[in-house]
């Protein structure tokens, strides 16, 4: 007679979704991908031409008006936001032990977070140096209202 | 005469002093600094004079030792503020002019003086599968190439001391981590042609206290008394999960 013996510890049913393995991938993703982009936006505004002297209000303004800038500028929030947010949330996880702390906390950084992302992308995409509506004498030099 | 003939087979012997961590959980202290002077010679380890001391000088003094040669892992402690096993450090090789720091290793609830609580070390090893695992019965030898051997040859000479896991700053914040020691043993057999459940094994590691915790400090490394890639191993297995196999 043999006797039938049960497989040791089937094997664990499949979890849902683990968004470590994401976020481990976006860190790397994104961190690769904002080296190019902060390198290359120190190189425009601090040494192409005159250099950080040309760093004034009409400069800014400039650059936000082509859409180049916009998308590169708009990249570079989302993809440090996040990044800096989702290693944050690394780091309460490493150092708070209870449960409760760490929910307050990770909800805290993601709301931050997305509150800085929403005005930031709503300045770069609709920023208008010259404002229809605006007092003529607060407006910047450049302006035809002025 | 006779003396002259002493000294030249002489080992040079010198003093020096150990400040060990002791706890004794039954006299209600905390755990404290105790300094031992002992004489040692240019021979000795770390764990000749621990010996010394419970032999000679301390008799309560509790820490684990077994083969005493580097080979059954038992003996690992943080000696000078690094994980090393006490039988493979030579006090010569210490700054001896400054007293020598010995301590439990970290992360583990000490029980007694050097000993720690290995069980939750112990649990993420059981918990990676640490078997072959084979559908064929095993009627003849299983075949393996050089090449496939040399894959994780290097995660075989564990030994399972904990300097590793003890060394990780994320295994100290909460112990739920893995660890790196359970992890070079999944790898043992995640990259082992002749074992069939490397799936099951990356599901594991899968794990919101798997893999994905390892934030790349090289402690681990440096701290393996074996001289594994520990590291290494951990990103390897991380490539496997990315591409779902081995």
């Amino acid at each position: 007679m043999s006797v039938v013996i049960e497989q040791p510890r089937s094997p664990r049913s499949r979890k849902a979704a683990n968004w470590e393995k994401y976020g481990w991938m976006y860190m790397r993703a994104s961190g690769a991908i904002l080296v190019i982009l902060i390198f290359g936006h120190l190189f425009t505004n601090l040494w192409v031409g005159e250099g950080i002297h040309a760093i004034d209000f009409a400069f800014v303004g400039g650059k936000w008006s082509n859409p180049f800038w916009q998308v590169w500028d708009g990249l570079m929030l989302w993809l440090a936001l996040i990044h800096g947010t989702n290693g944050m949330r690394t780091i309460v996880n490493d150092y708070t032990s209870r449960e409760g702390v760490r929910k307050a906390l990770t909800f805290a950084l993601w709301g931050i977070c997305a509150v800085l992302i929403v005005l930031g992308t709503l300045v770069i995409f609709t920023f208008d140096p010259c404002p229809a509506n605006g007092l003529a004498a607060n407006l910047p030099s450049f302006c035809p209202a002025r | 005469m006779a003396t002259e003939f002493e000294e030249l087979g002489a080992v040079p012997s010198f003093t020096v002093t150990l400040f060990v961590r002791r706890y004794n959980p039954e006299d209600g202290q905390e755990a404290r600094w105790q300094d031992f002077d002992v004489q040692v010679h240019g021979t000795d380890r770390v764990l000749d004079a621990l010996h010394k001391i419970k032999w000679e000088m301390d008799g309560s003094l509790t820490f684990r030792r077994s083969c005493a040669h580097g080979v059954c892992g038992s003996d690992a402690m943080r000696i000078n503020g690094r994980n090393r096993l006490a039988c493979k450090t030579l006090i010569k090789d210490l700054d001896i002019t400054q007293p020598i720091f010995v301590e439990p290793i970290k992360g583990l609830e000490v029980e007694k003086d050097l000993v720690v609580d290995m069980n939750p070390f112990y649990q993420a090893y059981r918990d990676i599968k640490p078997f072959l695992i084979a559908s064929d019965k095993p009627e003849k030898e299983r075949l393996q190439s050089a090449a496939d051997h040399a894959k994780f040859e290097d995660t075989t000479k564990c030994i399972l001391c904990a300097a590793c896991t003890t060394s990780c700053p994320v295994f100290w914040t909460d112990g739920q981590y893995f660890g790196p020691a359970a992890i070079v043993n999944a790898h043992r057999f995640i990259f082992d042609s002749r074992d069939e459940a490397a799936e099951v094994r990356i599901d594991i590691l899968n794990d919101k206290e798997g893999v994905w915790r390892c934030r790349t400090t090289f402690n681990c490394t440096e701290a393996c008394p074996r001289g594994i890639e520990v590291t290494k191993a951990i990103a390897e297995v991380k490539q496997a999960i990315l591409r779902g196999k081995p």
